[in-house]
């Protein structure tokens, strides 16, 4: 047993060791020091990237958490039909999000895509470099509200009724209720599907690859740094400078799992 | 008095619910549904201003060009032994991880905990070039193997069933090393089977990831007839760049076999899903 333990675990190792090889030596076949990282932060694109890929983030995290939070708090309200909603709200994430993009983009098509019909408007969603990164950022808020939504019920469902119960014979309202109860409370689950949520957001790569191809003039003002990465080392086949991208992307998710954990002692609440 | 103006205080809470619950309902929906509709239009009516809602008549020949611009049986059967492959993997080898973890002693293995934890907190992006290297250095780009490579093991299945079989007592293994099991029986006979409820969730977890996946199949796979149900869809995608009922029935066929199997097992996606997610 133990040996078979080993043995599977041994190429798993492997592949991490050599992972990390390839990268630091991309290397074995000639060797260019730090020229692939000089060249990556003297490089516009690369920092464009950077900068959508965090503006990705602040685009769609709070605000996706807010409708999760609010769509979970609905849903766990006394009402009909919960399991009903629930598998709405849920269903793009069994979608493959290839799948999905293909309706959004004509949903956001500048010609005769519906949004525009209906709002009368002339916008390029998906072709106007203004505007292609708020649309992204809208399908991704849609895919994922579902998933946070049940996780944050989850947290709901565990704050006990009775608090309450006492809560509202001191007098308090709704909202009173939602600041002093309802989000402490859910304070610790909250957080850990911000992380979550964020570290997933730093990652994005195929609904931006699906919402709008390589050849359409507006990548470089969306494409986040998986996409670069993507261009870079399979693409145009630079592997070295891609595996740059991907090592850059790590430290900023170790940078902002490490803000975060700072951050959430003054707002998560684990006293409960 | 007071408590009928309570109650219909509590009348209209209920009814504002109620109301945001369909409108968020319509707006998640409203895409699918659109999908649907225009997959069934003629490319006119699609691109009609102002819009045509229904299809005038349902256009099935969408679907069977779709069908005829993508091999979708090999797309299908691609998928599906790249999802099978890569469950079974998951399930085997993390059981036998969390296993070892939690119930066995070995040296090295809070070393080896600690590089699951360190794997598992990385993109899986950072493997692709190395992993790609392999592939391609067995000569193995364009297979189910292929296809299947990454998903072999899984750090987080690992994680996910060490937290299992830690909740499980030590004393039921101790208990079934005294009526004479070994430890392979003690694990396949004794404890694997009480896991049952991570084990759904695992694989519940790994096919739709593993469905969804698109930079891995598109890197590793360039032949059309081994790609997953996603990458063919990003080459339509490329085809019909504006035919979009054409575009909309391949989306389609690609997405019913996984709605319907969520559609009857809602229950199990969604709390399978949440388990693995609230970790």
């Amino acid at each position: 047993m133990i040996g078979l333990i080993v043995l599977n675990l041994w190429p798993f190792a492997q592949t991490i060791y050599t992972s990390f090889c390839e990268h630091e030596g991309f290397g074995r076949y000639s060797f260019i020091g730090f020229q692939n990282y000089i060249d990556m932060f003297q490089n516009a694109e690369f920092w464009r990237a950077t900068w959508n890929t965090i503006l990705f983030c602040i685009l769609t995290v709070p605000v996706g958490l807010f409708l999760s939070l609010l769509v979970a708090m609905l849903l766990n309200a006394k009402i009909k039909f919960k399991g009903g909603f629930r598998t709405i709200f849920f269903l793009p994430l069994v979608c493959a999000p290839a799948a999905v993009t293909m309706v959004w983009r004509f949903i956001f098509n500048g010609e005769y895509g519906i949004l525009n019909q209906i709002f009368g408007s002339h916008i390029g969603w998906i072709t106007d470099p203004r505007f292609v990164m708020i649309s992204c950022a809208i399908v991704a808020i849609w895919s994922n509200i579902g998933y946070d939504a049940v996780l944050l019920l989850a947290g709901l469902q565990n704050i006990p009724k009775t608090l309450y119960e006492a809560n509202s014979i001191d007098g308090a309202g709704p909202v009173r209720q939602f600041f002093t109860i309802t989000l402490p409370m859910v304070s610790p689950t909250l957080f850990v599907v911000m992380i979550m949520r964020l570290m997933s957001s730093v990652k994005v790569y195929d609904l931006i690859y699906m919402m709008v191809e390589e050849t359409n003039p507006a990548v470089t003002s969306v494409q986040s740094l998986m996409y670069l990465f993507y261009r870079s080392s399979f693409v145009a086949g630079e592997r070295g400078y891609g595996s740059a991208i991907v090592l850059w992307t790590v430290l900023l998710i170790g940078l902002v799992t490490v803000i975060q954990f700072y951050g959430q002692k003054k707002w998560v609440n684990y006293d409960v | 008095m007071k408590n009928s103006s309570l109650e219909s205080s509590r009348k209209r809470m209920a009814a504002l619910t109620y109301i945001a619950l369909i409108l968020g309902a319509i707006i998640m929906v409203f895409p699918f549904l659109w999908m649907i509709l225009t997959s069934f239009k003629t490319v006119a009516e699609s691109n009609a201003v102002p819009p045509v809602v229904f299809p005038g008549a349902f256009r099935w020949e969408n679907f069977q060009e779709a069908a005829a611009s993508l091999p979708f049986l090999k797309l299908y059967l691609n998928t599906g032994l790249m999802i099978l492959f890569r469950v079974i993997c998951a399930v085997a080898f993390s059981s036998m991880a969390g296993y070892a973890f939690t119930m066995l002693e070995f040296r090295g293995k809070k070393l080896l905990f600690g590089i699951v934890l360190v794997q598992m907190s990385l993109p899986s992006q950072i493997f692709i070039i190395p992993q790609y290297q392999m592939v391609a250095k067995m000569g193995l780009a364009n297979t189910i193997f292929a296809l299947v490579f990454p998903g072999l093991v899984s750090a987080f299945g690992m994680f996910f069933l060490r937290q299992t079989y830690m909740g499980i007592p030590k004393e039921i293994g101790e208990a079934a090393y005294l009526d004479g099991c070994n430890q392979w029986q003690t694990f396949y006979k004794v404890m694997f089977p009480l896991t049952g409820t991570s084990v759904a969730a695992l694989t519940i977890f790994t096919a739709v990831f593993a469905y969804s996946d698109l930079m891995w199949p598109l890197v590793v796979n360039s032949d059309l007839n081994m790609m997953t149900l996603s990458s063919g869809l990003a080459t339509l995608r490329g085809q019909f760049s504006t035919n979009f009922p054409i575009l909309m029935a391949g989306s389609l066929l690609a997405m019913l076999p996984m709605v319907i199997l969520y559609l009857i097992f809602q229950k199990q996606f969604i709390e399978g899903i949440a388990s693995t997610g609230g970790k």
